[in-house]
């Protein structure tokens, strides 16, 4: 057992943080350091400029979604290597945020299953952030029950018409590329009758509408597709094998190892070791310190245990269903800690925005925690997902498993 | 970076489970259990031929001398097993603080008796009162004799010696506290068995009358040692602990895989299977901190303070956890002295309070936290 770095990560090391203290958009580390779960605010400059300029540089200079190929637009770099530049890139990997769904699943989607002379087109400048990708996955009637969705797609000579809707599909509004999951085949069950595609987003008959969020954000959106054409190369995976294929991105999606998820602990300890409650600094007091310890063991467990899946995918051991821990854990615990962060502020916890203390930092971490929540798979489903896949339970019962995709009841109360 | 056991661990961790499903099985815990042997001697004897009481103990005073992550593995079978003997005490407590601070006489007097399952020894240090503190220690030590009334003592009414924690300047500073060794077998001392949580690690209370005593370690240095001696012991426990979470969990999952009920495996239904997923959330964090203290540990680092509190508090919850919903799972049988379930949450419980409690060392990490931010 060693953390100390090997002479060549010692090596990496070093390069990789004299090339970012020499190239980080340092005008913008203390914004970003400030900037919390929900609330990224760069004073002078707009987030997906500044985060797509930082993404270019590090792509000129070989930094781009280190661990993918170079023919690809990566760097071929060991798991650990992703890991120790994360660590030195510090708050600017937040500007990372920006291309999570391209990187972390679209990406590793095509990398799989498109042609070869796509990967070598679309890779590279995915991976630079010039272009943009989404994940049209959900609909309205399938979010947890993906294969449950209705989009269709119909052969047409070469190409494929798509007709349908999609929603909740993140940075669909500044994206140029999408990965789409469609239903081919409605009279066969469910998980059979889906096929994969890519697309362009800016294909005529897709129209992206901003939705409003709960947390007064608009990061997502609906989007519809009328008649929109995708020519048949575009195919990921076998056509009635779009399930498959999905699983491979969902699974990608839920073990971004490496990337520290987001706790709020950090910062809520910050918070505690400066403020002053009525009887004396909060840190000294009996309450808070249980509550903060209690916190920083689940903060320093997930650490350790994404530390322990580096460990294992370095001695080429594949990356399991238990990485589902990490969301699940950081997710409630982000609102809890933000329930707490304002429960000290008292009344004037109440207010948000750039009024409240610490310019509304724990505000803002409180009304978007319910999405992290959600997003990528809620609570429940990674509870599934653990107890089916890793400790061996029974599947839940599922009454639609043989029955034709058509003939499945659409409403729970008619 | 490699954040894992070697592959000679986890050997060793094959060795210690084979061995101890052998020879310390369920029915073999219940005799100590039942009140019917008051620890598995025939077990703490096979620990010893296979060199586990020894494994951390250097080889010049009779031990492996392999060190502290081996300990760790074999720590965290012992806590699987339920093992019933004074294991705690006499390997993380006792022979830790004469590693840490015995003279080498007293090194060659003990260390090997303990590698050999010839001394069982523990620590002395609570009261009465719930947490370590230099103030609730009112045990007296003048001229080279102590006075006062320990307990409770793990494991005191079985070991042949003690540490002893007491007083020897008169405020509340650390710097009051001293260390002494003292044979029980020796005059002086009077100790009587407590009924406990977990029987099947006694507990007792030891009165001292002018008991003869050496010091061990300098004078005054007895807190900064007995400090030392409570982290390493916080992670060594943490892996028992470990151990047990995962055993706990391992029994609920078999059990929601055969009981049938409603005409289905009670494991199908969503609320046992999120219990368990839930019990596999928190035995894997306490696994993680765990391991980070090992590695503080078997490195002797700065971080240690810190990852030894993170490791106790992690451990100390899932094993509570783990072992209270375990019952749950098993519905109206795992409420039976029958079933196993009852002697993890014994043990959890009593684990849980043994160093201290939780309250106390959520205090520990918080301050160790800001003193290292502070730096
Ligand atoms: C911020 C945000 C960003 C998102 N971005 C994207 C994106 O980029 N692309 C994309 O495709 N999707 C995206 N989504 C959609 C997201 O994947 C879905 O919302 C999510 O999978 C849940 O599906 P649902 O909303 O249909 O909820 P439902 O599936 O209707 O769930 C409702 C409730 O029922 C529970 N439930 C459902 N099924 C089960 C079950 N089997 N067992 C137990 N409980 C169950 C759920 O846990 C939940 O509590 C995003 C969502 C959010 C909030």
């Amino acid at each position: 057992m060693n953390f100390d770095d090997t002479p060549q990560e010692a090596e990496f090391r070093a390069i990789a943080r004299a090339w970012i203290g020499a190239n980080a958009p340092k005008q913008y580390e203390e914004d970003l350091r400030k900037s919390s779960l929900g609330r990224t605010v760069l004073r002078n400059g707009n987030i997906l400029e500044v985060a797509k300029a930082w993404q270019k540089k590090k792509a000129d200079a070989g930094w781009a979604c280190l661990h993918w190929p170079k023919e690809y637009g990566g760097r071929g770099s060991s798991p650990i290597e992703r890991v120790i530049w994360q660590q030195e890139e510090g708050p600017f990997g937040q500007l990372s945020r920006m291309f999570i769904i391209g990187h972390g699943m679209c990406g590793p989607t095509m990398m799989a299953f498109a042609r070869e002379e796509h990967k070598r087109t679309y890779l590279p400048p995915l991976a630079s952030g010039e272009k943009v990708w989404c994940q049209l996955f959900s609909e309205p009637a399938g979010g947890s029950d993906v294969a449950g969705l209705r989009t269709r797609a119909e052969k047409d000579g070469d190409d494929w018409v798509i007709n349908g809707q999609k929603i909740w599909t993140s940075g669909a509004h500044y994206s140029d590329y999408g990965i789409l999951l469609t239903r081919t085949d409605p009279t066969v069950p469910k998980h059979k009758g889906l096929t994969m595609f890519f697309l362009d987003m800016k294909s005529t008959g897709v129209e992206v509408r901003p939705i409003k969020q709960a947390s007064g954000a608009s990061d997502f959106n609906e989007v519809y597709f009328t008649n929109v054409r995708i020519p048949d190369h575009q195919r990921l995976g076998e056509v009635g094998d779009g399930w498959n294929v999905s699983l491979t991105t969902l699974m990608n999606e839920r073990s971004a190892i490496g990337a520290a998820v987001s706790t709020g602990f950090p910062e809520l300890f910050e918070y505690c070791s400066s403020l002053m409650l009525d009887d004396g600094p909060a840190i000294e007091d009996r309450a808070v310190r249980s509550k903060l310890a209690n916190w920083a063991v689940k903060a320093s467990g997930l650490k350790y245990t994404s530390m322990r899946a580096i460990s294992a995918l370095s001695k080429g051991e594949r990356p399991g269903p238990e990485n589902s821990i990490g969301k699940l854990v950081a997710g409630s615990m982000i609102q809890d800690v933000a329930t707490y962060a304002l429960d000290l502020q008292g009344a004037r916890g109440v207010i948000s925005g750039e009024d409240a203390e610490l310019a509304g930092r724990f505000q803002a971490m409180l009304l978007r925690a319910p999405g992290t929540r959600v997003e990528g798979g809620t609570d429940e489903i990674m509870r599934n997902i653990i107890a089916e896949r890793v400790l061996g339970l029974p599947g839940d019962i599922r009454v639609d498993k043989d029955v034709p995709f058509n003939k499945i009841p659409t409403k729970g109360r008619s | 970076m490699n954040f894992d056991f070697s592959d000679d661990q986890k050997q060793l961790r094959d060795q210690a489970r084979k061995f101890l499903t052998e020879k310390c099985s369920p029915k073999a815990v219940r005799v100590v259990l039942d009140g019917k042997a008051p620890y598995d001697k025939e077990l703490w004897k096979g620990l010893a031929e296979m060199g586990f009481l020894g494994v951390a103990i250097p080889e010049e005073f009779g031990g492996a001398g392999a060190g502290h992550l081996e300990l760790c593995v074999i720590a965290e079978e012992m806590g699987r097993a339920n093992a019933p003997v004074p294991f705690s005490s006499t390997v993380y407590l006792a022979a830790e603080a004469l590693l840490i601070a015995g003279s080498d006489a007293q090194k060659k007097k003990w260390l090997p008796a303990i590698a050999s399952g010839e001394a069982i020894g523990t620590l002395a240090l609570f009261e009465g009162n719930g947490n370590p503190s230099p103030k609730a220690i009112k045990l007296t030590a003048a001229n080279g004799v102590l006075n006062g009334v320990k307990k409770p003592v793990a494991d005191g009414a079985i070991a042949d010696f003690a540490v002893v924690a007491a007083r020897t300047g008169s405020g509340g500073r650390d710097s009051d506290i001293s260390l002494f060794l003292v044979d029980l077998k020796a005059g002086g001392v009077e100790v009587k068995s407590l009924t406990n949580l977990d029987p099947t690690r006694g507990q007792a209370e030891i009165t001292f009358r002018d008991c003869k005593a050496e010091p061990l370690g300098a004078a005054g240095e007895g807190w900064s040692i007995l400090t030392q001696v409570l982290d390493r012991a916080a992670v060594l426990c943490a892996f028992e602990q470990v151990g047990g979470s995962d055993r706990a969990l391992e029994m609920g999952r078999d059990y929601a895989l055969d009981r049938i009920a409603f005409g289905r495996q009670i494991g199908s239904f969503q609320a046992v299977k999120h219990m368990l997923a839930d019990m596999y959330v928190s035995a894997t964090l306490a696994r993680s901190n765990s391991y980070y203290g090992a590695w503080a540990l078997s490195t002797n680092a700065a971080e240690l303070p810190e990852a030894a509190a993170a490791a106790r508090i992690s451990a100390t919850q899932a094993f509570q956890h783990c072992a209270k919903n375990n019952i749950q799972v098993h519905g109206g049988m795992g409420f039976t002295w029958e079933f196993d379930c009852h002697m993890y949450y014994r043990r959890a419980n009593a684990m849980a309070l043994g160093l201290g409690s939780l309250t106390y060392w959520e205090d520990q990490l918080i301050d160790r936290m800001r003193k290292k931010n502070a730096a």
